[in-house]
């Protein structure tokens, strides 16, 4: 199942500058595994041995992850998967 | 109703319904109308909260200098209630943000000090944190991680969304510092355990996200997830389409981060609708538009409103 995933501006230096990058998997977890394999170390950034990194956001469809079902979260073919690092806001 | 100072009178804001953008009348969406503030915004809440939860800690005196990162309606409600209280205010704004609001903070006595716009509000605390180790005489109440932002909205806003409707089913505000969320949110939980607790945050453009590395990021000292029961990114396009959609079916003029706001808050509703559950949507109207005007956000089309916000801190 293809995906499409946003990345964000600090994460393109391994993505060769590309926004938005394809990716496939069932889960969220395939969709990291998958695209690690064509961009090699993007997965060490996104995540540690606990799970996503704290400073690190991802959005299925605009709903953070967290309050799915973190990196087992099922997704669909056309689903969009956005990258974000956290920032404040108020 | 009367109030023996304009500082008596934070809070107390209206709930109203929004027969028009409910979708039945066993979904509802309920307005807290926040504008209705003496700076017109929620943060007045905040700012009351946490200036006199500082003066009883005895951290503030005549004359006394505060210092605030902010994006703009959290300096604009401290410097209405330090220009009350005889104090002065010194806001770290990034440079990102309308001239209204730096319009205001300077009506109401605050000085600025403009933070660089990558990084957003993230540069913002970085930079008044630096200044703060500068000037150890100065008070920073720090809105990220104050107790006392979190407990006006666990002492205020909360009992009064439960007061005004005692079958709320759902919360939505935005996510800043979190203390909205956080305050009523707990509130909500502890009298009914199973209201969802919901968090729209705003999705700017990429220059707000212009972080060097990762580790830049940031998390409100003041968040625990755990309160919470969903997240939503919101874009400029579906914020301001919301925002003009509540101006045009319920006649409330509502700032940007309130239309991102109320499209979780339609999400919300229409999935309720879908699945048959009767549900009390109640949101956050955070400030009125008035601050956003001079964004573009109000005229020409969803494209060019979307144009115009790239690269600004619209909420």
């Amino acid at each position: 199942m293809a995906v499409e995933v946003r990345i964000p501006t600090i994460l393109r230096t391994y993505t060769g500058g590309e926004k938005v990058v394809s990716a496939q998997g069932s889960s969220l977890q395939e969709v990291v595994s998958d695209l690690d394999a064509s961009y090699p170390g993007i997965a060490e950034r996104l995540m540690d041995e606990s799970g996503l990194r704290r400073f690190v956001n991802v959005y299925l469809n605009d709903e953070d992850v967290r309050f799915l079902d973190g990196l087992s979260t099922a997704v669909a073919d056309g689903d969009s998967v956005t990258i974000l690092p956290a920032v404040a806001g108020g | 109703m009367r109030f023996d100072s304009l500082l008596d009178s934070v809070g107390h804001t209206p709930l109203v319904g929004l027969p028009a953008l409910s979708p039945s009348p066993d979904v509802r969406l309920w307005a807290k109308l926040e504008d209705r503030n003496p700076t017109g915004s929620v943060k007045d809440r905040a700012a009351l909260a946490m200036i006199t939860k500082a003066e009883k800690d005895g951290l503030l005196h005549p004359g006394s200098t505060l210092l605030e990162p902010t994006s703009g309606n959290t300096g604009i409600a401290l410097a209405m209630v330090a220009k009350q209280r005889g104090y002065k205010l010194v806001c770290v704004m990034p440079e990102n943000t309308s001239p209204e609001r730096a319009q205001l903070l300077r009506m109401w006595g605050a000085e600025i000090i403009y933070s660089p716009a990558a990084g957003g509000s993230n540069e913002a605390v970085r930079v008044a944190k630096e200044i703060s180790r500068q000037h150890p005489e100065w008070v920073m109440l720090y809105q990220y991680g104050n107790e006392a932002n979190a407990l006006a909205h666990y002492e205020t806003t909360g009992p009064e969304l439960l007061a005004d409707l005692p079958t709320i089913t759902h919360f939505v505000a935005g996510l800043g510092t979190t203390g909205t969320l956080m305050g009523a949110g707990r509130y909500l939980r502890e009298a009914k355990p199973d209201v969802q607790i919901v968090a729209a945050e705003p999705r700017y453009g990429e220059l707000v996200y212009g972080l060097r590395n990762l580790d830049e990021g940031f998390v409100p000292e003041l968040y625990d997830e755990s309160v919470l029961t969903g997240r939503y990114s919101v874009g400029p396009r579906d914020a301001v389409r919301r925002t003009r959609e509540l101006l045009d079916k319920e006649g409330i003029f509502a700032g940007i981060s309130t239309g991102a706001i109320l499209h979780a808050a339609i999400s919300i509703a229409a999935k309720a609708e879908k699945e048959g559950q009767a549900a009390d949507i109640a949101f956050i109207v955070c400030d009125g538009g008035w601050k956003y005007l001079s964004t573009g956000a109000y005229e020409g089309t969803l494209e060019e409103a979307e144009a115009a916000l790239e690269g600004q801190l619209w909420a």
